[in-house]
């Protein structure tokens, strides 16, 4: 079954339509890209899915269950971790406070329980820095681990935001734009933690990507969207095969 | 030399000595999960059985060889261990090698087993696994990003350990019965030297070699068995076999792993080592960290810095010249210890230091001066891996700074008519693996011929001057050494790299490289704006600055061997290009043909240079640069 279920999913501001009757599924363990150009609507539909936006019609299905009234908040406690395409960190805190962030809807503890520390806060405490630390090995950031976020380079910042999705421990990763504004050594560190992350702890990844060379390797699966409808979905041969993708990418004439 | 190890004579044993006397304390740590983990001598030992019996189980023979590759972890150490409790011999390849160079080391050595730390260093090997013929089985430890690897030679850690268990079972005895079989005169390690020309050469190195180099620098250098060590030089150079392998052995002291090479320094103050030996780089950043970091520091810091380090100085010049300080500079020492020593050493992690050495390559007076002045008395190693790394050192009471110090106990030196530096002790190698030739011109009546020249002053301290082969002339005679000038023009903060010409030539000329993060910082305060290394070198204003270094160094020269032009190079000389080795020496015969350009403008009349040239990346990926590069001409014969 479909880890993620996208039916049917319209979204207008105003007189704009942002998404209209998008539909398609991510399955459990695969990596999905979702391009397109400018403007498409890449963007919104993750934040239907993060329920950043809500839509006018359609359904958001995560695991079996109809997730598209829900809050933020509730939808990462089931399991949906996100990354934005302009860094979204604490900038004047530490990485590690960061990623302490990322473990906060794992956190029982309240205000009290927390300010008094002895007993679950204390344990809660350990075993969130333990799962932190794993992640800072994954993601071989532990040169930085103490530094203050806004002293790091950009494409650093972007590794730091990845680990304090992943101390969500999500089951769906969702990652706008990871590749964006980095060289090309930055970019193939990124593809491989990509990679790792998929392969070594079976997180499945939808993300947004313009990078085409890294889309086409990395994914299993890419849904095109133009104008905000869905013109393409499959395979990266089959989409790059696509006449309608080859119009939408370099318009009528040069695909003609 | 086994009385004083208890009668143990190869590692192995050591090893098994060292977990029945010191037991539960820690032999090896490792920061991982941001957490120092200990294993004991105990453990070590256990992990080192599993392993040296899994691979007996998949075919390791006495007298095999066994490559590793990777960066400073146990599992290097505890590989190396098994392989030598096997009767093999362990073969260190640096980590950062390029392709070429790790499969001609494969291949040579003979190796049929490889341990690789991880997906990195096992790319390389199965990569080139069909030009491996002699490789049978490529070992890992680090399973990250391994999982879904399918190829019939790659085994993980953990599985030839659990072979090594299961032979355990069916004869119990083996392990100890291998290990005693071990002799002194056993092969232990093949150093392969990265080799200033042509193909590396393996140095092969007895257990006894080792060890009495060992013993011998601990009469004149003592480590104690509670002592803290931290290993980040690659344990493939035998500066680091010798001493987180052999010594700690001996000694028992406990090896330190950092958590990832760049978290080295950081890890060092917090383990805050007894004991540290590194290539001059090392204490040359130490020192330049420091005052990059003064000038960035508040006021009332930089004031007290200002104030009291002329006091450590002074002390430290007394002290090195008189052999004792008078009353009133201790005294005042000793406030100036309290107020800046102490805590600069503290964020440096020197504050527990006994023994601090550097060698490899010679170390600036002014760094020299500098660590003395805080109180970490620094002294100079000097040796070749055909010894086992170490002849000399300098004696506690008698530090100079432009030589390399006495002969450690059991070794001689001597100087030989053409002036090149010999020496002799139980400590010289068995011969370099498969290359008779290469041994015969190394060796001659148990004298090692180091290929440096050199002189021994007549308190008997050595002082080297240069590869033999090194001391070039010009064309009217005069004889000079390159690399005695450029080491002296790296001694300015500003310079990282020189390259010093002039064989057959009319007059000296110098390629430099500026140390971008020095110079950076100076462009900065002189409100400069640079963007890349190639704009930052062009600037007239650091041409200036580097113009005053070099007019220093040509006041310490004779006239006729003065630098006359110099270029501040657009690309810093890197390892990758191969225009340094891999322990970052020049290669100067490659810099002179690939520069040769600018090297006949420095000869001509030109001031300018126009340069258009691809570099390559370490991945393969090239890039264009074009640039100007001006020269820049000194004044003939004066400064």
């Amino acid at each position: 079954m479909a880890l993620l279920q996208i039916a049917h999913l319209s979204l207008r501001f105003g007189g704009v339509t942002a998404l209209q009757d998008v539909s398609f599924a991510v399955e459990p363990g695969a990596i999905s890209a979702i391009i397109g150009p400018n403007g498409a609507g890449k963007t919104s539909l993750l934040n239907c899915i993060s329920g950043v936006y809500r839509p006018q019609k359609g359904t958001v299905g995560f695991d079996g269950a109809d997730v598209t009234q829900l809050r933020p908040a509730a939808r990462t406690r089931l399991g949906i971790a996100r990354t934005f395409q302009n860094i979204a960190l604490f900038k004047g805190m530490t990485v590690l406070d960061n990623l302490l962030i990322g473990r906060h809807c794992h956190q029982k503890t309240g205000v009290l329980g927390g300010g008094l520390y002895y007993g679950l806060g204390e344990r809660e405490e350990i075993r969130d820095r333990a799962r932190i630390e794993e992640i800072i090995d994954f993601l071989e950031i532990e040169a930085v681990r103490k530094q203050v976020v806004h002293t790091l380079a950009y494409g650093l910042q972007k590794r730091v935001e990845l680990a304090r999705a992943l101390a969500l421990e999500p089951r769906l990763l969702l990652l706008d734009e990871p590749m964006a504004g980095m060289n090309a050594e930055e970019k193939e560190d990124m593809a491989r933690f990509i990679l790792d992350i998929n392969e070594e702890r079976g997180t499945t990844i939808l993300m947004i990507e313009h990078d085409m060379g890294v889309v086409m390797d990395l994914s299993h699966r890419v849904v095109v969207l133009n104008f905000g409808q869905k013109i393409a979905d499959g395979t990266p041969e089959e989409v790059q095969g696509s006449r309608e993708v080859q119009l939408a990418y370099l318009g009528g004439e040069a695909a003609a | 030399m086994t009385d004083a190890l208890g009668g143990a004579d190869t590692f192995p044993k050591l090893l098994a000595r060292n977990a029945e006397r010191l037991g539960e304390r820690a032999a090896l740590r490792e920061k991982d999960l941001g957490i120092w983990r200990e294993t004991s001598w105990r453990a070590c030992q256990e992990r080192v059985r599993d392993l040296s019996l899994g691979l007996v189980s998949l075919g390791l023979e006495r007298g095999g060889k066994v490559a590793i590759i990777g960066d400073n972890r146990p599992e290097w150490v505890i590989a190396e261990l098994a392989a030598q409790a096997a009767g093999a011999a362990s073969v260190g390849i640096y980590q950062d090698s390029n392709l070429t160079e790790v499969g001609f080391v494969i291949d040579h050595c003979d190796a049929r087993f490889v341990v690789a730390e991880d997906q990195e260093q096992v790319d390389k090997i199965l990569g080139m696994i069909d030009q491996l013929p002699k490789v049978a089985y490529v070992i890992y430890s680090d399973p990250r990003g391994l999982r879904r690897y399918r190829h019939e030679k790659l085994l993980s850690f953990s599985e030839v350990e659990a072979r090594g268990r299961a032979l355990a079972k069916e004869k119990p005895g083996l392990y100890d019965e291998n290990v005693a079989r071990g002799a002194g005169g056993d092969l232990a390690i093949i150093c392969y030297t990265s080799g200033t020309t042509g193909q590396p050469k393996g140095a092969m190195l007895s257990f006894r070699n080792l060890l009495t180099m060992a013993l011998s620098l601990h009469q004149v250098d003592p480590r104690r068995s509670g002592d803290e060590f931290v290993s980040f030089l690659p344990l493939a150079w035998i500066g680091e076999q010798m001493m987180s392998v052999a010594t700690a052995l001996a000694i028992g002291f406990t090896v330190n792993f950092p958590e990832e090479p760049e978290t080295a320094l950081h890890d060092i103050r917090e383990v805050g080592p007894h004991v540290l030996f590194a290539p001059p780089r090392i204490w040359e950043g130490l020192s330049s960290t420091v005052q990059v970091k003064i000038m960035d520091t508040t006021p009332f810091k930089r004031f007290l810095y200002q104030r009291l380090m002329p006091v450590g100085y002074k002390a430290a010049d007394l002290r090195l010249k008189h052999g004792r300080v008078p009353f009133l500079w201790r005294a005042l020492y000793l406030l100036a210890d309290l107020l800046l020593f102490r805590p600069l050493k503290d964020r440096l992690g020197l504050l527990q230091l006994r023994s601090g050495t550097t060698g490899g390559a010679a170390l600036g007076p002014d760094v020299f001066r500098f660590f003395h002045a805080m109180g970490v008395r620094l002294k100079q190693i000097y040796g070749q891996t055909e010894i086992s790394g170490i002849s000399c050192i300098h004696p506690d009471d008698a530090i100079k700074f432009h030589t390399v110090g006495k002969p450690i106990p059991g070794t001689e030196v001597s100087i030989s008519q053409s002036g090149e530096i010999l020496s002799r002790s139980p400590s010289v190698f068995l011969g370099y693996y498969k290359n008779e030739q290469a041994t015969r011109e190394a060796l001659s009546d148990g004298w090692l011929h180091s290929g440096d020249a050199g002189y021994l002053e007549e308190d008997g301290q050595l002082v080297v001057i240069d590869r033999l082969k090194d001391v070039l002339r010009l064309a009217d005679g005069t004889q000079f050494s390159p690399q005695y000038i450029e080491n002296r023009l790296k001694f300015s903060p500003y310079v990282k790299e020189a390259v010093v010409m002039g064989q057959d030539r009319p007059y000296l000329t110098a390629l430099l490289c500026i140390d971008s993060a020095v110079v950076g910082k100076w462009a900065e305060k002189q409100k400069i704006s640079y963007t890349t290394y190639t704009d930052l070198s062009a600037k007239p204003q650091v041409y200036d600055l580097l113009q005053k270094e070099i007019n220093r160094v040509n006041e310490t020269l004779p006239s006729a061997a003065r630098i006359r032009k110099f270029v501040l190079l657009y690309k810093e000389l890197d390892a990758d290009d191969e225009e340094l080795t891999r322990t970052r020496k020049v290669r100067r015969g490659f810099v002179e043909e690939r520069y040769r350009g600018i090297i006949s403008a420095l000869y001509g009349d030109q001031e300018r240079i126009a340069i258009d040239t691809t570099i390559r990346f370490q991945d393969g990926k090239t890039a264009r640069i074009q640039a100007n590069l001006s020269v820049r001409r000194l004044e003939a014969g004066g400064a």
